[in-house]
């Protein structure tokens, strides 16, 4: 077929399609090239017919993979034509050969401008869809309030909206701070109400891109999606024509369970029964027919069905029936179906309760890792990953070891990873660890990274009993003819450590040792010598009294390599030599490696941060961080600290009580079971996971105070309680008394500044007044009694978190009419936490007993003085901290949105002193600060927060500093300031926050009348 | 969102590329984007380049009957072989395979009621008019018509506007040819 009256363009597609090779279609397009050049130099002489050949050419060119480096003007300059032909060739062909950065299209604007705001359609709808797949940035500022018009436009024919709402699209994706889409919920909803499925298809599009960056905005939208989603399963008032295969429009249907996903649940009961029951009907109703594409299509709906139901949490017996299709799926013959089974039985492993069905299908999904298909394997794999834990990590990593030896290039360097991560998480005992990683040295050596093999080592040095095991398995692969270099590594390594442990028995002395290892030295590479002869001379050091030969052997080896051009064999080789010559020195120095200090594993962090890095905005990844972000506040999810050791391995038996403060509050406070919220100060459990378990960090520090455990037994958990700003009656004595003013909103206040009323009712009010010094503070609390009578049995008991020594004064039992008692408080902060004291306070007046229990605010941010830095002091330090624990980056989302300058005052007011002009970014703000702490001295802080102008509500935080729990602490507490900013109070200007510089006030003066005093206080 | 579209034959040849990502500097951290890029005309082409060399080259390797999908680079290719030419649309992971499998089909069955049982000549010599419909079917990387009807019809609409203004221009010159004669 030829193109309609281009017939030198056919002529030079039949040349090119006739040439017989590489070198004479390059001869061919050179040609042509040349000629186009030509051609487009005299333009004067162009007809329009003539570019528009040219331009084609130019295309076709370009998508054989040349370089066409001219003729952009010209394509651009046809949009302008006036006529359609020119214009759509125009509008096409640069839409191909431009992207959005290129300069050329900027001329390109105005005219793009007119044709959209223009009256002729055919027009405006080459004009929307150019923007639409190639629009940038200027296109947004100029366009986007037009584009928006047209797609509400009620004179505009359907084929201009729907182009309009995709072009939309693009610009609010790729611009969302230049679209303004402030209001846009109601137009959204009403677009919804479109009956042209065309404009619909594309509205939905639209808006499923919205609602994922602010589903609240939407939530008029949520009825109507659930409407369209019924008509269109009832097939009611679906045009022919949009039923695909008898499927009423399968895309739009997928679409609008797609933005339904980005709602975070369905309160309103009757819509979400009805939605329901749409997804009750696709998942029984979906039958397996002949025909593939009417089986795509309904499955495509089925599979967006099911990611909507485990969005949903529907109830249990819903999932179930959701596990046993993916079960079925995953058994079917069809690849694509297995395939999309396997991926979704993933993503199926977030919800609760049903991975213990998922385990039944464990045979099923292992005969898939054998699969023909490498799509599938690696779906499998990913699955099998997620699925292990301790139960089955034995079965399934050994499957994984199997596979190993017969799986291709591309996935083994995946496969021994997460071989290699699985067998760290979920060993049910340790030998068998190490077992699984000599293994896979032995049979992929090739990628199994340094990493791996250097955790083996540490665990086999911090663990004594593993240390004869490991040298046997060491030496055992030694024996075999052909062994992969690492492994050669490794085994050195352990026998020079542990290999005198086993001198004992035969074929381990240290000669024959020496001899098996010293074989491998002519294969290896110049990386492995040094730990050869590293090995070398533990051997000599454990030869005690020394072998004259074997000795005289190794100083051989040395004396060979103390000429060696390597830097670093030469060096040990000569170190190794005058040591081992000195005798008992030798055994000194070269003492077996003292325990490795706990760290984070580099795998288990490998494999976190590229989960994070592919955090993108996906339905299901929200879901599970709205699923973390849940157990800040509800109090039924179990924390796993609790119980670190079952979901990673222990390096050193460490005693769990490192993290107990949570753990007991944790437990009294379900216990006690008066408590409906839990501390927001909990951090999600899997930061609990990362930073408090064990193996996280140097073990956050275990300062195991007994003295504040009894106390906390003793209040029952009321730190939790007073957190959630309520007074907490005692026993049966209700307080009749009630406060004046809200305590919570109070405490608030007093964490700002340092001074001000702490709690007040109709008889007494408590002031505060408060100096800091470093670590050191002093409050005074002033108690007035507001009455005409005496206040007696006034009680004030300090109960401190075990970060705080606190001493207060004597109170005494009755406060006099009118009069105000002062009594001073000593604190100490012994290390870095968040926790809050609690002040006990109770008294009588008549025959009412009150009691409160309030927060005292010797919180975090007193003990930081703020601190100036400059650039040159700042970035190294911020470089020198280079990564967990010392240096942690979170994305905190539900912020309250703050603008830059507001957040600016808040930091300031909280003492991290923002340095301004540090950040080149204007979105960023860089703040330092000095923690002082007894445990950790003066601690320098950096804090970097990252906003996003476009949404306020969540910026990315990065906390430094040398200390890993002060880090964490302040990151902590960072992010509850930013998410619960206390509205009514006003940051406090910067200069007032530090307390340096005034003299300790130890006698405030006297206030005899409570007008006055509050006078004082505020 | 569908990042790119690419018809290649069994050989290897490209018959269409049509990119919705602009490739920017900003987006690099994506596996994709750890593809060399420089930001130039010639660089953007390199690069396109080399990913259809990739991708083509794992397609086109592909055993029969095995799934349509691909995971390539923190991506994933939907594709669809269709007598000698391979339909293929990249995607991202998280999006809906068989849906997007399924645009491959509308848009198959669009061409081949356009052009009477499509073949791959027919795209060779007249790929214009195959991104004419491919425009009509999508933009910015999604579906904007699942008419078949209606695609058909506004591409009708297109060439009988092309039609027209070629009949007025000769007209014209006609008329100017007969004035100077």
């Amino acid at each position: 077929m030829a193109l309609s009256g281009m017939r030198g363009l056919s002529v030079f597609i039949s040349d090119i399609r006739n040439c017989q090779n590489k070198e004479q279609e390059r001869l061919r397009v050179d040609k042509e090239l040349g000629n186009v050049r030509t051609r487009f130099k005299n333009e004067k002489g162009l007809t329009p017919y003539e570019k528009k050949k040219y331009v084609w050419k130019m295309l076709y060119i370009y998508m054989l993979g040349y370089d066409v480096d001219f003729g952009h003007m010209e394509a651009v300059s046809l949009i302008s034509a006036p006529k359609y032909p020119e214009k759509q060739v125009g509008y096409i062909v640069t839409s191909c050969l431009l992207n959005e950065n290129h300069d050329f299209l900027r001329l390109a604007i105005n005219t793009v401008r007119t044709d959209i705001i223009g009256r002729n359609e055919t027009f405006q709808c080459l004009a929307l869809t150019m923007v639409g797949n190639i629009g940038g940035r200027e296109f947004a500022e100029s366009l986007a309030p037009d584009v928006q018009k047209l797609l509400i436009s009620s004179s505009c024919r359907p084929l201009v909206r729907k182009k309009a709402a995709l072009c939309l699209l693009r610009l609010y994706r790729k611009n969302p701070d230049v679209v303004n889409v402030d209001g846009w919920a109601d137009r959204m909803a009403q677009l919804l109400d479109e009956r042209d499925l065309g404009v619909l298809t594309s509205s939905m599009s639209l808006l499923v891109a919205l609602v994922s960056n602010d589903h609240d905005s939407y939530w008029s939208c949520l009825p109507k999606c659930v409407k369209i989603l019924k008509h269109l399963a009832r097939n009611q008032d679906i045009p022919q024509e949009y039923t695909y295969y008898g499927i009423p429009s399968p895309w739009l249907q997928v679409k609008t369970m797609r933005a339904l996903q980005y709602f975070p649940t369905i309160e309103d009961p009757t819509t979400r029964r009805s939605l329901f029951e749409v997804l009750q009907r696709i998942l029984m109703g979906t039958d397996v027919v002949k025909n593939v594409n009417k089986n795509n299509a309904s499955h495509a709906v089925l599979f967006e069905a099911l990611a909507l139901v485990m969005h949903l949490d529907a109830e249990k017996e819903m999932m179930s029936q959701c596990v046993a299709l993916l079960g079925k799926f995953i058994a079917v013959r069809e690849p694509n179906i297995r395939y999309l089974g396997l991926e979704n039985m993933t993503r199926m492993l977030m919800v609760t309760d049903v991975q213990d069905i998922i385990k039944r299908h464990q045979a099923q999904i292992i005969t898939s890792l054998k699969d023909p298909d490498i799509s599938i394997r690696r779906r499998a794999l990913d699955l099998l990953y997620g699925m292990c834990d301790v139960s089955n990590a034995k079965d399934i990593v050994e499957e994984l070891l199997q596979y190993l030896s017969t799986a291709e290039f591309a996935m083994r360097e995946e496969l021994s990873l997460k071989a290699a991560i699985l067998a760290e998480k979920f060993a049910p005992d340790l030998s068998w660890y190490v077992d699984v990683i000599l293994q896979l040295i032995d049979k992929a050596g090739d990628f199994v990274s340094d990493d791996i093999w250097f955790r083996v080592v540490q665990f086999v040095t911090n663990n004594e009993d593993l240390q004869s095991y490991a040298a046997i398995k060491a030496r055992e692969y030694l024996d075999k003819p052909a062994i992969h270099e690492t492994m050669v590594k490794v085994s050195a390594y352990l026998l020079g450590e542990f290999g005198h442990l086993l001198a004992r028995r035969p074929g381990y002395s240290a000669k024959e040792l020496f001899k098996i290892i010293h074989e491998k030295l002519p294969a290896v590479s110049t990386s492995t010598i040094p730990i050869l002869l590293s090995t070398y001379a533990k051997i000599l050091m454990h030869t005690q009294p020394p072998d004259q030969e074997l000795q005289n052997q190794i100083w051989g080896i040395f004396n060979k390599y103390e000429s060696c051009i390597d830097v670093e064999i030469q060096q040990r080789a000569v170190e190794y030599l005058a040591l081992s010559k000195k005798g008992a020195a030798l055994v000194d120095i070269l003492a077996e490696m003292p325990k490795f200090p706990e760290r984070q594993s580099a795998l288990i962090k490998k494999a976190e941060d590229t989960e994070a890095d592919t955090a993108e905005q996906s339905a299901i990844k929200l879901r599970a961080q709205q699923q973390s972000s849940n157990a800040l506040v509800l109090t039924d999810q179990r924390p796993v600290n609790g119980t670190p050791s079952s979901n990673q391995l222990t390096l050193v038996k460490v005693p769990t009580t490192s993290s107990y403060p949570d753990s007991t509050d944790q437990e009294l406070s379900q216990t006690n079971g008066t408590l409906n919220k839990v501390d927001s100060s909990f951090p999600a459990p899997d930061l609990l996971g990362d930073l408090l378990g064990p193996l996280a960090i140097e073990g956050p520090p275990s300062f195991t105070a007994p003295a504040s455990q009894n106390m906390t037994a003793e209040v029952d958990g009321f730190p939790n309680a007073v957190e959630a700003g309520a007074i907490v009656p005692v026993g049966k004595q209700a307080n009749s008394v009630q406060p004046i003013g809200n305590i919570s909103e109070r405490f608030l206040a007093l964490c700002m500044k340092d001074s001000g009323v702490l709690y007040e009712d109709p008889y007494i009010q408590i002031g505060i007044k408060a100096e800091w010094r470093a670590h050191l503070g002093r409050l005074v609390l002033f108690l007035g009694n507001k009455n005409t009578s005496p206040l007696v049995s006034v009680k004030a008991t300090i109960l401190p978190p075990s970060n705080l020594k606190m001493e207060l004064s004597l109170v005494p039992e009755t406060i006099p009419p009118r009069a105000q008692v002062q009594c001073p408080l000593e604190i100490i902060n012994l290390h870095p936490s968040r926790d809050v004291a609690v002040l006990d306070f109770s008294y009588k007046f008549g025959n009412d007993l009150v009691n409160v229990k309030l927060r005292l605010p010797a919180v975090f941010n007193k003990f930081l003085q703020p601190i100036s830095i400059s650039a040159e002091e700042f970035f190294p330090q911020w470089r020198s901290l280079s990564g967990p624990p010392l240096k942690l980056q979170e994305v905190v989302r539900g912020v309250k949105p703050l603008l830059l300058l507001e957040m600016a005052n808040l930091f300031n007011s909280l003492r991290l002193m923002v340095c301004p002009g540090l950040d080149p970014n204007p979105n960023n703000l860089v703040a330092s600060t000095t923690f002082y702490s007894e445990s950790t001295q003066a601690m320098l802080c950096l804090v970097r927060i990252e906003t996003d102008p476009a949404d306020r509500t969540q910026l990315r935080m990065t906390v430094a500093s040398g200390d890993p729990t002060v880090t964490f602490e302040l990151k902590e507490f960072i992010k509850e300031q930013l998410i619960s900013i206390p509205a009514p109070q006003p940051p406090t200007p910067p200069s007032a926050a530090p307390p340096v510089g005034h003299p300790m006030v130890t006698t405030p003066p006297a206030f005899t009348d409570p007008g006055a005093m509050l006078a004082g206080l505020l | 969102m569908i990042h790119f579209v690419l018809l290649i034959s069994r050989q290897g040849k490209v018959r269409l590329t049509k990119w919705y990502s602009p490739y920017s500097q900003k987006e690099r951290s994506k596996d994709l984007l750890d593809l060399p890029y420089y930001g130039t005309c010639s660089g953007l082409l390199s690069f396109f380049k080399k990913v259809m060399r990739e991708l083509s080259g794992m397609i086109l390797n592909r055993a029969p009957k095995l799934c349509n999908f691909v995971e390539w680079r923190g991506l994933k290719a939907v594709y669809k072989r269709y007598a000698s030419l391979y339909f293929c649309l990249c995607i991202d992971q998280e999006d809906n395979e068989l849906e997007i499998l399924e645009i491959i089909h509308h848009y198959v069955e669009i061409l081949d009621r356009y052009f009477g049982s499509v073949c791959e000549l027919d795209l060779i010599f007249n790929f214009h008019k195959a991104y004419y419909i491919l425009d009509e079917l999508l933009i910015a990387g999604e579906l904007q018509e699942s008419s078949k009807k209606t695609v058909a019809r506004l591409i009708a609409a297109q060439d009988s506007l092309v039609e027209t203004a070629k009949e007025q221009a000769s007209s014209i010159s006609n008329i100017i040819a007969q004035a100077t004669k």
